[in-house]
């Protein structure tokens, strides 16, 4: 039988409450932009064409939705079995993820009516990485609910659908881990074509989708740290740190590589200047770096990697390196030339803050009703 | 021996695939029958009737500011603006075509690129460069509102118009879009037809780059007759002093070079010209994605080996899991 169950409990909480007054104060902005048109909520303008709607829903938050991924990886195709009972719970967040993730894509989208000629194949131009990203997150999005739907046959006890769909789910879940890796470095290859507009020090052209990759994947087991912990505060449950540390291990191996192609780009194109410069950009990645060292040097000493705060923390920092590093690259040290700057607005901001508030409230809510977190220890099969 | 499987299944799809790995491309070719425009800086007075001209061909309201009716007084590209006229100045802002102490005017409309960071970018192929004449069009049917096309021009022309709910990208179609086509018609673009001093001048590529190239050889100071119009046929002269010419003709070049040529006695950084490479950022873009992908077979040969990996290792993991 199945070794996940809903934690229970009331729905009606007070953080439950909070995070939905939230997400309706960004709801209303975006009725605005709807109604008004982009220019009413946002401050993009001619030169800056992308705001914090594409590059923290879509960039960042598809980013950070990447658990369901990086655990896909270590279990099914690493076959690390013992990380099973983390699955659904990162792949419920993947689910959420994904899903605002699209969602922010199509209210950003100027011409969100047309959004299907993306999917018609007279309309496709596979020059471009945006319809890679646009096609490839649609997909994974579907892959990701199907993935998800047994937690919703369980709940239902329609055990002949979820045998048959076990059946074909190996199919699913290599797509799982498929459709990740080509978007989430598509989403890195979207910078080459802005080329002198990213500012040099992650103007790495070739170099784009790897680092996007390598970045995702450390954000991926990150976040199933991350999540895992506060879900076991939150609901008071026995921690999983030896199974999290493990996960640990794997950031130190990939934190590793992303660093030393990074530093090898600058060095070997000439950059090293720059990033001793002491102007913004160079404090910004200066800072970015500092984020990526400090997980890495946490997660080399075993003693701390075992310990369930210091694990927490490297995994913070890791969240928060794989989001700097985006901001600054799409948004922050941007420049698109003289004459143009962008700042967001305030009702820009919110609608992105309630995109997240409404996240985390479906997740909460979720854990809750459906069998997503494993059960206790004493009470598991193995 | 499941790390073994997922080697020889990785192994075998690298393998697979290496062999249809496209090659990076070169940058693109200028189009065989290519129009233009050749932009010359030390002409222009600033008379904005090209800003004007393009409104009407275009069917776009002026912009005013204050009491300056009879001119447009657009500052940049904007959806209703799809040409402008910007002003350099220096310190005194006494000398026309000096660095310092000087000014001039620079126009700025869409370059019409040779290899296109626009059409290279859009998902839906709403932006397309003509085959033969090599104007860069734009299909709002096929349109959904992205916007990478400003974000993948290096001159940020692509506008779309924000304050618009079911707006659209705006940028210039050398006056040859459905309805207007001037081109077609044998005419000349709008602005160029209605410039004075053919500071902008209509004609195909090679025939500009000639007379661009000939105006680089002429000694500052010396008087030379500059044709109006259309370079093949000009509708009129216009005697002018040469003025000390920086010995670039910018869109020669630059990021695989572009239709609409300029010249200017300023350096080009100092208007507003960005820092562009000789390769054109579309070329590595479209180099990079197709080599990862390699079109579809790549991704197809990869879904392959890790469904086998999967499906191998959900099996053996039958007895202590359920999934
Ligand atoms: S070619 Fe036509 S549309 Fe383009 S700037 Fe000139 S007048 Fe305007
Ligand atoms: S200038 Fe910009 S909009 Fe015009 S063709 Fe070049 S890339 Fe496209
Ligand atoms: S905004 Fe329209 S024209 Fe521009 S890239 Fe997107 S789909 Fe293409």
């Amino acid at each position: 039988m199945s070794n996940y169950q809903p934690t229970g409990g009331r729905l009606l909480t007070l953080p439950v409450v909070l995070l939905a007054v939230i997400a309706g104060i960004g709801l209303y902005y975006l009725g605005l932009r709807f109604v008004h048109g982009l220019g009413a909520v946002t401050q993009l303008n001619g030169a800056h064409a992308w705001g914090i709607w594409v590059v923290y829903d879509v960039v960042i938050g598809t980013a950070l939705a990447c658990g369901g991924y990086a655990l896909a990886i270590t279990v099914y195709v690493l076959n690390k079995g013992q990380y099973h009972p983390l699955m659904r719970g990162a792949l419920t967040a993947s689910l959420f993820g994904y899903a605002l993730g699209g969602l922010g894509a199509f209210v950003d989208m100027g011409r969100w009516w047309a959004f299907y000629n993306i999917f018609l194949p007279w309309n496709m131009n596979f020059n471009s990485v945006m319809l890679e990203v646009g096609l490839c997150v649609s997909a994974y999005i579907l892959v990701l609910f199907i993935e998800f739907s047994p937690v919703l046959f369980d709940k239902m006890g329609a055990q002949k659908l979820r045998n048959a769909l076990n059946k074909v789910l190996f199919l699913f879940i290599a797509l799982g881990v498929l459709l990740p890796t080509m978007h989430q470095s598509s989403l890195g290859s979207l910078l080459i074509a802005m080329g002198y507009k990213v500012a040099p020090l992650w103007q790495s052209l070739h170099l784009q989708p790897l680092l996007a990759l390598l970045t995702a994947l450390t954000m991926g087991f990150s976040i199933v740290i991350f999540e895992a912990s506060l879900v076991n505060s939150a609901f008071r449950r026995h921690e999983e740190t030896p199974l999290l540390s493990g996960l640990g291990k794997a950031i130190v191996g990939l934190l590793t590589v992303y660093l030393v192609i990074r530093f090898v780009e600058i060095i070997l194109r000439d950059k090293l200047g720059l990033v001793l410069a002491f102007d913004m950009n160079s404090v910004l990645f200066l800072l970015e770096t500092a984020l990526f060292v400090l997980p890495l040097i946490v997660l080399l000493s075993p003693a701390k990697r075992r310990n369930g705060r210091w694990l927490l923390t490297a995994a913070l920092s890791m969240l928060l390196a794989g989001t700097l590093y985006r901001f600054n690259a799409f948004l922050f040290t941007f420049n698109p030339g003289p004459g143009y700057s962008y700042f967001p607005s305030a009702p820009e901001v919110m609608v992105t803050i309630g995109i997240i508030a409404l996240e985390i409230l479906v997740y909460l809510l979720f854990v809750k009703i459906l069998p997503i977190l494993p059960v206790e220890e004493k009470q598991q099969s193995h | 021996m499941k790390r073994r499987d997922f080697l020889k299944a990785t192994g075998a799809t690298l393998l697979g695939s290496a062999s249809s790995v496209a090659q990076a491309r070169p940058n693109l070719e200028p189009a065989p029958e290519a129009v233009g425009m050749l932009f010359d800086s030390t002409l222009c007075v600033g008379c904005k009737a090209c800003v004007s001209k393009c409104k009407e061909v275009n069917g776009m309201p002026p912009v005013i500011e204050g009491d300056a009716v009879q001119y447009d007084s657009a500052r940049d590209l904007s959806g209703d603006t799809l040409n402008v006229i910007k002003l350099y100045q220096n310190g005194q802002a006494n000398q026309k075509d000096q660095e310092v102490d000087g000014f001039c005017f620079e126009k700025r409309s869409c370059m019409h690129c040779v290899d296109p960071g626009c059409v290279s970018v859009c998902p839906v192929t709403a932006l397309r460069r003509h085959p033969k004449t090599g104007i860069i069009s734009y299909h709002v049917d096929a349109c959904i509102g992205c916007r990478n096309c400003t974000m993948g021009c290096p001159y940020n022309v692509p506008q779309f118009e924000y304050d618009n709910p079911f707006g659209q990208i705006r940028k210039c179609e050398m006056c040859n879009q459905a309805g207007v086509e001037r081109i077609d018609q044998g005419q000349m673009t709008g602005c160029a037809e209605a410039c004075p001093t053919g500071a902008t001048l209509f004609g195909t590529r090679n025939e500009l780059l000639i007379e661009a190239k000939r105006r680089l050889t002429l000694k500052p100071g010396d008087i030379y007759n500059y044709p109006c119009g259309d370079v093949n046929h000009p509708d009129s002269w216009h005697e002018q002093e040469v003025a000390a010419y920086q010995p670039h003709i910018w869109g020669e070049k630059e990021a695989g070079g572009t239709n609409v040529l300029h010249l200017s006695a300023v350096p080009f950084d100092k208007l507003g010209m960005p820092p562009l490479p000789e390769r054109s950022y579309a070329s590595i873009s479209e180099g990079v994605q197709h080599t990862l992908y390699s079109y579809l077979a790549l991704p197809a040969a990869a879904l392959v080996g890790l469904s086998y990996v999967v499906h191998r290792n959900t099996r053996d993991s039958e007895g202590d899991s359920d999934e």
